[in-house]
This record gives structure tokens, sequence and C-alpha cells, in this order.
């Protein structure tokens, strides 16, 4: 075999500290190395010229690069393999980078690591086999999980383009976050105005499969070919035949039901739609505070329900579905602001959250739009708002901005003196962040046309005093204690990954951050794609996110989608793993640890026999390191070669 | 066996807080805290030291670490006690600031000698609170303080700061609710526990002394209190000792009686007049204390 080794320069990233040139030098003492050189930009034009020319005028058999980490340009590397006319498995990549020049700045120990890493790679590639992949069919259906701006979006352009879309949603209403708001900055348009007409569309669109109070129970499968679990949540309601009348939520006796959608101010029935726009509209009963459902009387609900739709018996239901893709919208929750003592814990009837103070904006709110204190009902005159109660707070673990607190605080003061002329705001904040279109702007209006005091500080504690609150605090600009007396206060808390976001994540076999957020394919570059193929990401499940960038991101996951559905058929990767019909003993052991379901035991000859189902297999190597025989070997990372990679770094 | 703990009485202890000592005493040894005076304490430095310079003040705390080590050596001791929450921050601060060698180095060079500054250091009110615990408590308290409404207060520094005390809630502290609790008396919710009460500015700008100290007054009336359950000296005498300055300063007309919790331990244990000290009291409790027995016999009849 004859073997080239590029070493990339990097520019400066690796060269600064990793003589790439004594590298080389180095690989041209490996065994069967007939050409070995530095290159100053590896992938770039140039430098994939230069590996063409190589492997014409040295009549390579493979290629090793030492460069960057394989996630970006192994791909790109492969390419230019085949373009030379080679088989583009025939090629080994070095991490000298991010593995060797990034983290160490001895430059003798780097090169000597370096070197090392390339005859790993050599060894490894004189035992390469020239691989090809076949082609496997697709299902061109996908699947939406969450139902807010992010999903509706997402689920409108897919179903737009002609795909079949079904959007679950866990809640009994798409709408998420969005729908709770009142009005949205900077343009203070009402938000159930604007969103309304798109959840119209997606009940109303022909491709679209639409499955409220549902949650994915389990993801199998691979890109092209996923098969979902939903559980469908009993609603107590055959929605079938239900109409959204609202007569039985006139008539449930069970009035004091926590009232999810309203954050809690104020109450519900047990049985309920949750806001008049919802979609779907119709009514679910909270089996916690059913009378029927928890004590076996009443039934008043189905007594008066003219469509007879009532199903006290229902349970959950699972449909499953077959999906070719999935975009997970799932978006995020609200910080629980009970654990910052100062803000008095929760222990204080009138120190509320944003959430909760846009329900009472909202003229479809427990208050119908009139802004009444939690305690007493009575109209607050001033009201003190604190920024970033849950953000870029190292001390409560949450050391990240949430983005748009800034914002919707600006908006929320807006309101405040629209509905209440009289009264006064009180901002405590520690940076103005409002870098969007229009937005620096707005804050600026809140400030200097609606009159809110921006004070630039923290609060240091809220204590009662004689029916209203004295908020005290630091003006940071003024270096001085700040004292006042406030009827509300209303903390802008931040933003945390959904609850159950790691589980989903999990099911998905996607990554996430430490703090719950799924993590996309590259930070810049992939934004809505995941590490996992025909996985992608919309909204602020993948970190917090305002209305705007949410939207963009479900019409970029759509876009995605839309091009993996393009072709009819996705090309199968062959680094698989393959059983050696003569040393497998049919024990089964394979088909135990695979996590895919990829294995099915098969008979040869009246022998029991392992055989692999090469699209479902995902080439994770648990049946190669589970085989007793070493029977079941997976493609291109044979025990051969790495034990050939291993024996060249311990050679003795 | 009981806890047994070296004893750091602080300076005001011997002087203006003399019945916070005694009542304190009085305290542990009907509760079975074991307490053995540090020989020859000398100040922890109090605020100016630190103030001016943090070896300083570090050298005069460790001498009493290094004393109280010594007498570790000699007997079993499960640690080191304050009633003082100052005294106990400037305990608690020298040994945080000894974890690092440096400066442990630092204060062994101006101390001339070794000391390992490992002793667990704690509040009265830590020990009353976790080793005998409110149960224990209230089957020893046979005199509960059946109808006095108090609401706690544990001065600005009993639990902070956390990560240096180590001991309870910073927003809001409990545990002397729950003594108090324990002890048999009404317990009001109370926001301002944790408040500055003006500590020291009283002798350089009293106004302040007067605005915050009144404030705490001005909270404690209007959660409907009989008397404040103090747990720090100079909390106590800025409550007690001004409060008169403090209603000429704001115009009000408190007679607020301000007890140290440990007084109210001692009236619910039935320990002698002269150990609990209410006549060093500057607001007289009597009066207070006497439509007690008045509404307890109320009660019976």
């Amino acid at each position: 075999m004859n073997i080239g080794v590029f070493v990339c320069h990097c520019g400066s990233n690796i060269a600064g500290t990793v003589d790439t040139e004594a590298v080389a030098k180095a690989a041209l003492g490996y065994p069967e190395v007939v050409f070995a050189t530095d290159t100053m930009y590896a992938c770039s034009e140039p430098g994939q010229a230069g590996i063409i020319e190589a492997v014409k005028e040295y009549d390579l058999d493979g290629v090793v690069v030492a460069s960057c980490t394989p996630r970006m340009h192994e791909a790109t590397f492969r390419r230019t393999l085949e373009r030379a006319g080679l088989n583009k498995y025939m090629f080994e990549m070095a991490n000298i980078r991010e593995h060797v020049s990034w983290i160490g700045k001895d430059k003798e120990a780097n090169t000597n690591k370096a070197a090392e890493l390339v005859q790993i790679a050599v060894e490894k590639l004189r035992r390469d086999e020239a691989l090809s992949g076949g082609e496997f069919e697709i299902n061109k259906r996908v699947m939406v999980v969450g139902g807010g701006v992010a999903g509706i979006q997402a689920a409108l352009d897919c179903a737009d383009g002609g795909l079949e879309v079904v959007l679950v949603e866990r809640e009994p209403s798409i709408g998420g976050k969005m729908s709770k708001l009142d009005k949205t900055f900077p343009t203070v348009d009402c938000s159930s105005c604007i969103l309304g007409p798109r959840m119209v569309d997606i009940s109303q669109h022909p491709n679209i499969t639409l499955y409220t109070l549902s949650e994915v129970e389990s993801v199998e499968g691979f890109v092209g070919n996923f098969e979902v679990n939903v559980r469908r949540k009993a609603a107590y309601v055959d929605w079938e035949l239900c109409t959204g009348c609202g007569e039985c939520t006139s008539k449930c006796p069970s009035k004091k039901t926590p009232d999810r959608f309203n954050e809690f101010v104020g109450q519900t029935t047990a049985i309920n739609i949750p806001f008049p726009q919802a979609i779907p509209k119709k009514a679910s009963i909270n089996p916690e505070s059913c009378i029927m459902l928890t004590k076996g009387k009443c039934g008043n609900c189905a007594k008066v329900c003219p469509t007879g739709a009532i199903r006290f018996e229902q349970t959950d239901e699972f449909v499953t579905e077959q999906v070719g893709a999935i975009i997970a919208a799932t978006g995020y929750d609200l910080f629980d602001f009970t654990k910052y003592g100062e803000y008095g814990g929760g222990r204080f009837p009138d120190v509320i959250t944003s959430m909760q103070y846009e329900r009472l904006l909202s003229a479809s709110g427990p208050t119908e739009g009139h802004i009444k204190r939690p305690s007493d009902g009575k109209e607050p005159k001033d009201i003190v708002f604190i920024q970033c109660v849950g953000s870029r707070d190292k001390s409560i673990g949450r050391p990240y901005c949430s983005g748009f607190c800034c914002m919707y605080t600006a908006k929320q003061t807006i309101l405040t003196k629209d509905h209440l002329p009289d009264s006064q705001s009180y901002v405590f904040y520690m940076d103005i962040r409002a870098p969007g279109k229009m937005y620096d702007e707005f804050t600026r209006r809140a400030m200097e046309e609606y009159g809110a005091r921006y004070i630039r500080g923290r609060v240091s504690a809220i204590q009662p005093k004689g029916g209203r609150y004295l908020i005290k605090g630091v003006d940071t600009l003024m270096g001085e204690q700040v004292e006042i007396e406030a009827d509300l206060v209303v903390l802008a808390v931040g933003a945390e990954a959904a609850k159950g976001a790691s589980e989903l994540a999990e099911k998905l076999r996607i990554s996430y951050d430490n703090y719950g957020f799924f993590m996309e394919g590259h930070p810049k570059l992939k934004p809505v794609e995941t590490n996992t193929a025909g996985i992608y990401l919309a909204g602020s499940c993948q970190g917090p996110k305002d209305i705007p960038s949410s939207v963009a991101q479900g019409g970029a996951a759509a876009g995605k989608v839309l091009s993996l559905f393009s072709k009819d058929k996705l090309a199968s990767d062959p680094q698989v793993s393959a059983v050696t019909l003569q040393r497998c003993i049919g024990c089964g052991k394979c088909e135990t640890v695979c996590p895919f379901g990829a294995i099915e035991m098969t008979e040869f000859r009246g022998m029991p026999k392992a055989s692999v189902i090469e699209t479902v297999c995902q080439g994770c190597g648990n049946c190669t390191a589970a085989c007793p025989q070493g029977a079941i070997q997976l493609r291109h990372f044979t025990d051969n070669q790495i034990l050939a990679e291993v024996q060249a770094l311990c050679p003795y | 066996m009981s806890p047994r703990y070296a004893y750091y009485p602080g300076c005001s202890g011997l002087g203006t807080s003399l019945e916070y000592d005694t009542s304190t005493r009085a305290m542990c040894a009907a509760f079975g805290i074991d307490l053995v005076d540090i020989t020859d304490w000398n100040c922890c430095g109090s605020t100016p030291a630190h103030a001016v310079d943090h070896l300083l003040s570090a050298g005069l705390v460790a001498r009493n670490l290094a004393i109280a080590e010594d007498m570790a050596e000699r007997m079993e001791l499960d640690g080191i006690i304050t009633p003082c929450p100052s005294c106990l921050k400037n305990l608690k601060t020298t040994q945080h600031r000894m974890a690092e060698p440096k400066f442990h180095e630092e204060v062994e060079q101006v101390l001339g000698r070794k000391l390992r500054a490992d002793l667990p250091i704690k509040a009265v009110l830590q020990v009353l609170a976790e080793d005998v615990g409110p149960g224990r408590i209230a089957e020893m308290a046979d005199a509960p303080l059946k109808g006095l409404r108090v609401v706690p207060y544990y001065g600005c520094i009993m639990v902070r700061p956390p990560d240096v005390m180590q001991f309870d809630d910073v927003e809001n502290p409990m545990s002397l609710d729950n003594v108090l609790t324990a002890l048999g008396a009404e317990v009001l919710p109370f926001a301002l526990k944790t408040d500055c009460c003006g500590a020291s500015l009283a002798t350089t700008r009293r106004e302040v002394v007067t605005r915050l100290s009144g404030r705490i007054l001005d909270a404690a009336a209007a959660a409907g209190a009989d008397a404040i359950a103090a747990a720090c000296p100079l909390c106590q005498m800025n409550l007690d000792m001004r409060q008169a300055q403090i209603n000429r300063a704001n115009r009000s007309s408190h007679r607020m009686p301000v007890f140290y919790y440990t007084q109210l331990a001692g009236l619910a244990t039935r320990q002698s007049e002269e150990r609990i000290g209410l006549d060093k009291l500057c607001v007289s409790p009597r009066d207070l204390l006497g439509s007690l027995a008045a509404r307890a016999g109320e009660g019976r009849s």
C-alpha cells in the first residue's frame, strides 16, 4: 500500500505550537508511507488540489490528514479522495489541533504527540478496506414535538412544502408561551391576534395531524425511518364529539382548580378549555380536581354536555407514527424564583412572576385585563420590576443571560402605563440588553415616553410594610442605596430548560448542555441540526430565544427537513457491523446489547447465527465488544485495526 | 454525653451585655451544654481591628483559637462557641481566611506559635438549635412563655456571609424562631429579622441608628409583637438602651422590651432572677410579664 500523509498548519492554529515539518518528516519513517508533506490549509482549495496531485503522482492507495477534528472536515477530505479516484474510506484523520496544539504549549512535546497520532492513523489506514454503502428508502413524514410558535412555524412550513406533519403538544392546546402573552415587543401588537391565525392554520391544514395533550413515549429507528410512540393522555372527553361549546365548564362545581394556563393566578374549573382561542378548542378534565374522578360522584358535565362527549372511563392511549425526521421544539420553562430568599421565597402574594403579570394584563386573563393585586384585588400604583431573576447569577446555577427579559420588562412598563395612567413603574436592571431591530429604541421609549424609572442595581430585600412592600436596593450609577415602596413587585424570571427536556433528549438520542438545553450540531454552522441524523431543533429548546428568533428557527428546521426529503433515497453508511458466519456461535449476546434492534437471529444450515440489518445499524460497536468470539466486527473499526493503533502507541 | 464547648464570652459579655452572658451560662446549664471558659482570652478586635488590618484582626482571634486548641489537648471539646455574633464572625472569618496557607503562615508568624485553626466554631444559638433541638427545649421548658407575642431578631451578621457562617438560611433564618416557639412563645413572622440596626454607627452617626433601629421597632410593633428577642449585644443595646433616643428622633412612642432570647429561655426554665438579669434591661419588661401572668391566669380560670 502507498500512503500519503498531509500535516496541516491550520494557519498558526497548529503550526504555532507544533513543528508540522518535523511531523511530516517523521511520518516518512512509518511503514508504507511513500509521501509526506506539511500544508498551510489542507481543507482549502489548493490544499485539496495538493492531495489529489499527490495521489496521482505517487500512486497513493490511502491518505492521512493530520489536522483538526473529523467532526467538521472528515466529510470534506473523503470527497477529496473520491475526486482523486480513491475509495473515500481509504482515509484517516489525526486530530492534532483539538487534541494537541490547542491544549498544550510545549512545542517539542506537541510535535512528538502529533507524530504519534499520525502513526496511529497510518497503522489504522494500513488495515482499512474500500467500503461502499447502499441506499435505503425514506419515509417523507415529519414529526414536530412542541406546539409553541417555533413548532407551529416548523409544522406549517413543512406542511406547505408538501410533507405530512404530525404535531405533538403536551398541553391541551397549542400556542405555547406566546399564547399566554398579552402583547409582544417591540411593536406592542396583540400576541394572540398574530399567533391565533397560525394556530387555526395548523388545525385546518390538510397535511397536519395534531395530537395535543400528548407526549413522546419512545423513539425507535433512524433517519428516514423513525418509529415514534406517542402517549395521548386521557382528556376524559371524546374530542370527536366535543364542540367546545363550554356548557360543561359553566356547570362544573369544582371551581377551585389550579389554572395552569393562567400561571396559577386565579382558578378555573376541573373541566375546562384553557383559553378562548385554544386549538383544538376542546374541553378536558383535570383528574386531580374532578369530583367524579376523585370521589366518584357529580357528573354534572356529563349531564349538560349536548353531544354526550364526557368519558370518565377514558384512559391514556398510544399511537405509533412512522416518520423520517423529527423537529424538537419543546421550548423553555420559567425559573422558579422561590430560590431567592431575598425576594420573599414565594411568601409574599404580591410578588409575582412576569408571566403571571402578563396574564393580569391580558383581556382573556383571570382579571379580564385589569391589573389587580393578587392579595386584595386592588389596583397597584407603584410597581417595581426586578430584572435578571434567575439569569446571570452563578450563585443559583444560572450564569447565562435569558436574552428576552430586558425587552419584555420594557414592554410591561409601557402596558402598565397604558392600563394605569397614574401608576409609576420602577425597573431594577443589571444591563439593558436590547440588540435586536428596534429593540433599544423600544427600551428608550419605555423610559422617555412612558416614564419608567430605570435603576441600575440589584435588590437586596423585599419586605412587607403596612400592606405594601419596601424594596431595598442599590443604585450603582448614583452609588447609593435606594428604597422604594410599592404595591406590586414583578420579577423578570429567566428561562430554563423545559421540564422533561433531558428525558426527551435521551429518547431522541441527542445531547443537551449543563442546563438541559439541546445541543445544536455546530454553534455557528449547524444551529438547527443535531449530531443525530434526522433530528432537528427549533426555538428555545436550544437556548432562550425571543419570538422572531424562534420563528426563524422553526422555518430553518423545516428547510432542513425539506432538503433532506428532496432525495427519494439516502445513502447508507457502510461503517456498520458485519458477522463472520464461521465464527458466530449464535449465542445472541449481540442482539441483547444492540440499542437499535439492528441484529436479528437467523438460521444457517440448521445453526443459529446473528445477522445485521445494515440500514438500522448505527455503528456504535456495542456488539463487537460483547461478542465472545470476535465474530461480529464493526467495519472500518475492526478489532485488528484498534489493536494495531494501540500497538503503534505502546510497542513494548 | 452532653456536648462540651470552649466558651468565648466576648468583651461586651463582661460589660454592656452582662445579662446576656449570665443568662447564656444559665441556659446552657439548663439544657446540658457544658461550657469551659477559654482561659485568659482577649478581645477579638471587634469591628475596628478588621476594618484596619486583616492580619491584626486574625492575630487577635488566633490567640484565642490557640488557647482553645491547647485546652482541647487536655479535654474533650466539641468546638468553640460564643453568644456574640460579632465575635463569632471574627472567629469564623479568621478560620476561613486561614484555610489559605500563605495567610495561615503569616498569622502563625505574628502569633509566634503554630496552630491548626480547625476546631468547629459556632454560635450558642446554633448549638441550641442543632445539638439540643426544639423537641428537647419544649420538653424542658416547664414554664412556657404562654401568650408572649415575640418577633425574633437575629441581627445582620448571625448568618452572614453565608459561605463563612454556614448556619441557617441566609435570607430567612428560622433557628431562633423555632427555639422561641419551643419555649412556648407565639412567634410572629418578621421580615426584618436580619436587617441591620445601625450597629456601632450609634457613636459616630446616631441618625443612622435611630432610622434603622427605629424601623425594626416600627415593624415589630406593626406585626403586633409584645417584645423583641435579640441574639446580639450591640443590636440589643441599640434597640433597648437607645429606644428613648429613637422615639425622640422618630417621634414614636415605643415601649418595646428587647430581651436576649437567652433571658426568655431562662424565664421558661425557671432560672433565678439574678442569672436572667431582667433588671439590666432599659425598657422594663415588668408590666409585660405581669400582664402575661394575668393573661395566663384568665386562661386558667
